[in-house]
């Protein structure tokens, strides 16, 4: 059973901001979605690694890549070629 | 041949979010041709919203590799078209920008998340358009439209610069009005690409045949259950006995694990969508972000304001699933349930060669019918088994219940995507004649 606290706290991790008034509606539905993720208890066996496929590796090497310019065209705010960002302290 | 092609369309369903008036082609097996892409797929030069306010002016700096390759068939891209945002819904109506209308019936959905390229194929407005399937995000659509549209196996097609909301699910795939043009479309978009490193080099090049004399198709009772319209089951059924009097053979074949899909597919689709929607912060793409408020603040009031609601309910649940004490619980307990899923459809398509059902429970709901996630999530059912299992599957016109189109869906086995079209051309083709 998830509280109302639990959803505040679930948005706070998630970095998502929630309203109030959006609180009692998502803990409802947070409810009915995990009553129905219940079925997973049921699940049994072992998960296997994929068999007859490899990793994709390639050697950290430089490779052409967009501009600066182009980079940061969609930041919404930018300073002497660099994206600004809120502070993080 | 190249020039430019004047596109103004009549777009009264929607379909699109971007139209471009003057859409330049090229020589090559599309020259000319209307192609419409979705917009999750980046076009360089044409803003990509995934149809989210996030993204509103977002114009990405490069294309997709699916989109390059449209480019050097000749196509004319002449517009992005609308869809669930991020891909996360089953009827269009999450968009930013407005639902779409399903054209078949404007007092439906057209389906999702792919609703509107479905729409623009089925109203004309275009001959062929790119969807995406991360949970049936291209069959869906197609089936409630009555169009054609091919979830490729995974691995087919390159997905880079496509914006990723589940990538262990999701494909890009063709959408058309006949199975040859899907073929051909596909044709074009299956080229390996070292960039998606989830790719194998496995190139789709076939013109379809429509002998299917012997081919074994399973058919599964887990698809024509609980939850099944009897008219759909009835109507799929139908286009099933055309193809065996077209020479097929059917075999019975069982999906146990389809208990789990779906529960499976909403913990790996929300986990994977939390950690890939943790870019959208308003720094690097978005709308400027109030550099005055502290990192956390900022983010969070971004995000709350400009992420629609099943956007932040899935990424909460994603971010639940994943989190100390519950990962075990459901993000583990998924993946288990996916190998016993994808090992199920091994064991049916040894005794099959293709699996057939119904694409979609129901046909189009009304719009705003659907009002409680779970239930709209439930509606998922028939369609995720293929993502989980990264099987390619097809959906194609089988017939009309009060007017509403309804989709058979064939499934095949991974790197058979030829016997799938196959099928789905033989049953068009003689439905047709």
């Amino acid at each position: 059973m998830i509280t109302e606290s639990d959803i505040e706290h679930i948005a706070e991790l998630a970095d998502i901001g929630i309203l109030k008034d959006e609180v009692p509606e998502f803990t409802t539905q947070f409810n009915a979605i995990l009553d129905y993720f219940e079925v997973l208890d049921t699940v049994t066996g072992e998960g296997a690694p994929a068999a007859g496929i490899t990793n994709v590796f390639r050697e950290d090497e430089p490779r052409s890549c967009l501009t600066q310019e182009a980079a940061i065209a969609n930041a919404g705010s930018t300073e002497n070629g660099f994206i600004k960002a809120p502070r993080v302290m | 041949m190249a020039g430019t092609l004047d596109f103004s369309p009549d777009d009264r369903y929607n379909a699109f979010i971007t139209t471009c008036r003057q859409a330049p082609f090229s020589d090559g097996a599309l020259a000319g041709t209307a192609v419409a892409v979705k917009d999750n797929i980046s076009t360089a030069g044409i803003r990509t919203t995934c149809a989210s306010r996030i993204l509103e002016s977002y114009v990405p700096p490069y294309d997709a590799y699916v989109v390059g390759l449209l480019r050097k068939a000749g196509a004319a891209i002449v517009g992005k078209t609308n869809m669930d945002e991020f891909g996360m819904g089953t009827t269009t109506e999450t968009s930013a920008f407005g639902p779409t209308r399903n054209p078949a019936d404007p007092s439906r959905v057209p389906g999702g998340s792919s609703g509107g390229s479905a729409a623009a194929v089925a109203a004309d407005l275009v001959p062929m358009a790119l969807g995406t399937d991360t949970g049936g995000s291209i069959r869906c659509p197609a089936a409630f439209c009555g169009i054609v549209g091919l979830k490729p196996t995974y691995g087919r097609v390159s997905r880079y610069g496509l914006v990723a909301y589940a990538n262990s699910l999701e494909q890009i795939g063709p959408m058309t009005r006949t199975v040859e043009d899907a073929s051909r479309l596909m044709s074009v978009i299956a080229k390996y690409d070292p960039r998606d490193s989830t790719m194998l080099d496995r190139p789709y090049d076939h013109r379809p045949s429509a002998d299917i004399a012997g081919l074994r198709i399973g058919i599964p009772e887990e698809y024509f259950g609980e939850g099944v319209d009897p008219r759909v089951a009835e109507t799929v059924r139908n286009a099933i006995a055309v193809l065996e009097g077209l020479g097929a053979e059917t075999v019975t074949v069982s999906i146990p694990g389809m208990r789990h899909a779906l529960a499976a597919y909403y913990v790996i689709c929300t986990s994977e969508a939390s950690s890939n929607l943790a870019r959208f912060d308003g720094v690097r793409y978005g709308p400027a972000v109030d550099t005055r408020k502290t990192w956390h603040e900022a983010y969070q009031d971004l995000r709350e304001e400009k992420f629609g609601t099943e956007v932040r309910r899935r990424v909460m649940l994603g971010t639940f699933a994943l989190s100390a004490g519950y990962a075990g619980r459901y993000y583990a307990k998924a993946q288990v349930a996916r190998r016993n899923i994808m090992q199920d459809f091994e064991r049916a398509l040894r005794d099959a060669d293709i699996i057939a059902g119904p694409t979609m429970p129901t046909v189009a709901f009304r719009l705003g019918e659907k009002t409680d996630p779970l239930s709209m999530y439930l509606s998922d059912i028939l369609t995720v088994p293929a993502n989980l299992a990264g099987i390619p599957a097809i959906s194609v016109p089988c017939g009309r219940i009060d007017g509403l189109p309804v989709g058979l869906q064939l499934m095949g086995r991974q790197f058979e995507d030829e016997r799938v079209v196959d099928a789905a051309y033989a049953y068009e083709q003689e439905v047709r004649a």
